[in-house]
């Protein structure tokens, strides 16, 4: 019943929704409990379990600083290469990223695809041109195909810089871009945004222990280093992407304790009646094996409730119930938590772009028209940020926002109708069964909505219970309840908290979250080291410059 | 909710609510509308400087005056609106900038305000023990502070509501008739009436004027700020300088709070500011100079609040020139935060008594006709 992958963003950003890593600076002075690694710009991030290569032969890479340091000067040297202002600008090297580029770039608009990550791929093709992983059924088919969308962009004549973070957009599409340790402003005549999906925030008690990390983390580290957890390993949650990254880590050669199914029982009741559309689609067949994969190998406890991770300095064990029951524990090293993904809206909404709260995928999504214009002129947003569809859904949306910008910015040589035409039946076909996912997969409300002493903000370690304490002194939304308690205000800009004290605060005013809001975003969406800041251009001549219409 | 008040306050920021404040303890029941909520633009998202330091000289009087409120904002507002009072400095960067604050502080002095106080190096050092080695001196204002902006605010509006205000968020004015001696005030939700209004809308006051067709050069601006990540406690008075834009603080958190008034693009229509990163790249690089403790840090956020700046400087305040019953509270440059406590006491007394014993009269609204017949 489990289909492939969502794709699961590749956030230009963090890989799962982790606090930037102190490697760069980055980090505050006091960072939050660092639980999930966030190894995306490609530094030797401290990660809390040990790690160990996996057991099938697989090459350990270890960190080489030397080799990372001339990749840095590489990275630099590219970023001074860059011009100044460009036809179009693609935010993110994931599918949709990379359909948009193979588009744009063949009916001659100079192209920029600026990405975080060390290599293409964004997230669900994580390090699909470098990774160790070379035994190619670990991964997967549905992982390699996208080496030919990686060879069609590259191909394509766009200009690809990478370990990129663009920090800064605005309406005037105005963009700041951070390479190599400095600043560039640039200009887009359009932008296409194709930031990707972060994991859910996950807030059960104990959350925030070293040794609790989320799936999409370990996933990326064994994309990205062949490296898998050591240790007793405990997976616990919902969702198409945990079942994969369970099947991955068992075919790396990693053992799985327990998987703890969070999945509401009545959920399936709800999505039945989309189930036909779903047989129907690819994602039936596919899901059904890897859950049948895991089940082989793994201890799988359904019906999860009242999940728990419990220990003093580190994980020690996992609590959890079966329904109402009884609690029972797990013994484990290392738990990795995930219940879905949710578009990564950061760099969207700073730019003012607007969105609306989609009530089936429990996440705001920006609201867009079908070629994934925004409501700023100019501004697109392509792949799992515009709404999760999974990796093809996502690369029919980049061909779609690249296509709209050929036809806005060289109607000469846009596409033609029927070639529009099949880009948007692709799409209708990648995103069927998407709403029996949505709803068999929602996460419970348990799992959303924490209460008492349960930490809903790392980074400033605001709890559910202070929440629910200063609602009472008349807060209407996040960004009044910033201002008193500063959750969402640390260097992870509400990445791990922002659905959670949205939804919150929906719950306790009895309303949708649509009329509550989400936190009110604002550059630099990545913190950016005053160093770089004040080493950017400043005279009011090459103000000027940057500063256009 | 009902429809008339003893007075309508149009804005609920800062000032709006104090003035609300102030109304209610002296017997009113005032209205404030507010188009978004209270402290949603620069009241909430300020420095939060509580300066008496390198005030205009007419604004001098109302700042003492407020400060002799902020001292004792607990009784007044029944919160510490996070104020502390670690004092403000005034950075000079050379022995010349220094000279003419010594011409300052001595011209003070002869008007008899004391609160500025001129220091050598020794005291800067000793006050600022990470500030850059080329700075000569400075000035020191001790009783000056910071407090929450938004915090403040909020419990400005909560204290109000309970002497009796009512605050109405999320209602936007629309316009302003007078019939007999009672303000009919239109709004997207229906009319209120009052036989006063107060014009304390922020970036929006020039339209507020211009319904009863008085006409103020009124500039909207957004004053930008960043935010950094913590640090171990450096410093703990506010550094403003003169001869570069800027203010700096560091928060009991440990993060570090830069502006000075570099300026954002204003959206009043959308209530969205457009960051201008060459400009705070000015602003990093002069940090880097005056601190060499922050090097290394990283900024975490930045924002700009909307308001109104007056082409001198100053604020308007005062009764308006052409309609009856019509006080104007805005146009504060990007210092009003300070003067809020202070200037809701005087606009409560000119309401109910028709006078204050505060010099006003460098704040009246005519006070830009001359210069606008002299331009045209």
């Amino acid at each position: 019943m489990t289909p492939s992958e969502p794709s699961p963003g590749h956030e230009h950003g963090a890989s799962a929704p982790s606090p930037p890593s102190g490697g760069e600076g980055r980090g505050e002075g006091a960072p939050p409990r660092v639980a999930a690694a966030d190894v995306s710009r490609g530094d030797s991030a401290p990660l809390t379990p040990t790690l160990s290569p996996p057991k099938s032969g697989l090459p350990d890479l270890g960190t080489n600083n030397a080799e990372l340091g001339q990749a840095r000067v590489r990275v630099r040297e590219e970023g001074a290469r860059i011009q100044s202002d460009y036809d179009v600008v693609i935010v993110g090297a994931g599918p949709a990223g990379l359909a948009a580029a193979a588009t744009t770039a063949p009916a001659g608009l100079a192209t920029l695809v600026l990405d975080e990550n060390a290599g293409p791929g964004g997230q669900i093709y994580r390090a699909i041109t470098s990774t160790p992983v070379q035994k190619r059924d670990i991964l997967g088919p549905d992982y390699w195909q996208g080496e030919d969308l990686v060879a069609r962009a590259r191909a394509s004549g766009a200009t690809f810089v990478h370990g990129a973070t663009v920090w800064s957009l605005d309406r005037d599409r105005q963009i700041v871009v951070s390479i190599g340790g400095a600043s560039h402003g640039l200009f887009a005549r359009r932008v296409v945004l194709a930031t990707g999906a972060l994991e859910r925030p996950f807030p059960i008690p104990g959350w925030t222990l070293p040794g609790v990390m989320t799936a999409g983390a370990a996933q990326t580290l064994l994309k990205a280093s062949g490296v898998i957890p050591d240790g007793r390993l405990v997976l616990a949650g919902t969702g198409p992407l945990i079942w994969l990254i369970a099947a991955q880590i068992l075919r790396a050669g990693g053992a799985i304790e327990a998987m703890l199914d969070t999945t509401p029982k009545a959920n399936f009741r709800r999505a039945l009646a989309h189930a036909p559309r779903f047989v129907a689609s690819p994602y039936f067949a596919k899901g059904l094996a890897l859950q049948r994969e895991v089940r082989r190998k793994v201890k799988v406890i359904r019906g999860v409730t009242a999940l728990r991770a419990l220990g003093d300095d580190a994980l020690h064990e996992v609590a959890f119930a079966r329904g109402g029951g009884a609690e029972e524990h797990i013994a484990a090293d290392t738990l990795l938590l995930h219940q879905g993904v949710a578009p990564n809206v950061n760099l969207a909404m700073a730019a003012g772009v607007a969105h609306r709260w989609d009530a089936r995928q429990l996440c705001f999504v920006p609201a867009l028209d079908a070629d994934g214009n925004s409501s700023v002129p100019g501004i697109a947003v392509a792949g799992d940020g515009a709404g999760i569809g999974g990796a093809l859904a996502a690369a029919e949306r980049g061909r779609l926002a690249g296509m709209a910008a050929v036809r806005a910015l060289a109607s000469e040589r846009a596409p033609g109708a029927a070639e529009t035409q099949a880009a948007r039946r692709a799409l209708r076909r990648a995103e069927r069964g998407r709403a029996f996912l949505d709803i068999l997969f929602a996460p419970a409300a348990a799992f959303r909505l924490p209460a008492g002493d349960t930490i809903v903000c790392r980074c400033e370690e605001v709890t559910a219970a202070q929440i629910a304490e200063t609602m009472s002194l008349g807060v209407e939304g996040p960004n009044q309840l910033k201002a008193f308690l500063r959750c969402g205000m640390g260097p992870c800009q509400g990445r791990m908290c922002g659905l959670t004290v949205s939804e919150l605060i929906a719950q306790a005013r009895g309303v949708a979250p649509d009329a509550v809001g989400y936190y009110r975003l604002r550059p630099p969406v990545k913190p950016i080291p005053l160093k770089e800041l004040a080493e950017m251009p400043q005279t009011e001549a090459a103000v000027n410059a940057v500063v256009r219409g | 909710m009902t429809r008339t008040a003893d007075a309508i306050v149009i804005g609920g920021g800062l000032h709006g609510c104090s003035t609300a404040l102030h109304l209610a303890l002296r017997g009113l029941e005032p209205l404030v509308i507010e188009k978004d909520y209270a402290g949603r633009h620069a009241s909430g998202v300020n420095a939060g400087g509580v300066r008496q330091l390198a005030r205009n000289l007419a604004e001098v009087p109302l700042a003492v005056a407020s400060m002799e409120l902020w001292e004792r904002i607990e009784d007044l507002v029944g919160d510490s609106c996070g104020f502390e009072t670690h004092g403000q400095v005034l950075v000079a960067e050379s022995e010349e900038e220094l000279g003419k604050l010594k011409a300052r502080v001595d011209d003070l002095r002869l008007r008899g305000f004391t609160h500025e106080e001129l220091i050598d190096r020794t005291e800067l050092k000793r006050l600022l023990p990470a500030v850059a080695d080329h700075c000569p001196g400075g000035v020191v204002s001790r009783r000056d502070g910071a407090a929450d902006p938004f915090r403040t605010t909020q419990a400005f509006r909560r204290q109000a509501i309970a002497r009796g205000a009512t605050v109405a968020e999320g209602v936007r004015v629309t316009g302003l008739k007078r019939r007999g001696a009672t303000w009919h005030v239109a709004t997207d939700q229906g009319e209120y009436q009052a036989p006063v209004v107060v014009n304390a809308a922020g970036a929006w006051a020039g339209r507020i004027a211009a319904m009863v067709g008085e006409q103020v050069p009124l500039e909207v601006i957004a004053p930008m700020l960043m935010i950094t990540a913590r640090l171990p406690r450096f410093i703990d008075p506010v550094v403003i300088l003169r001869g570069r834009k800027l203010s700096f603080k560091q928060l009991a958190n440990g993060t570090v709070v830069i502006g000075g008034g570099h300026l954002a693009k204003p959206y009043p229509d959308e209530n969205a500011t457009v960051l201008d990163w060459g400009r705070l790249a000015i602003s990093a690089r002069t940090v880097w100079e005056l601190f060499p403790v922050m090097r290394s840090t990283t900024i975490v956020r930045a924002w700009a609040g909307i308001e109104a700046r007056m082409p001198d400087e100053i604020p308007v305040i005062g009764k308006s020139d052409v309609a009856e019953g019509l006080f104007h509270q805005f146009g504060f440059s990007a210092h009003g935060f300070q003067l809020g406590p202070g200037v809701g006491a005087l606009m409560a007394d000119l309401v109910v008594t028709g006078a204050t014993n505060l010099p006003i009269e460098p704040f009246r609204v005519g006070r830009f006709a001359g210069a606008a017949d002299a331009g045209s």
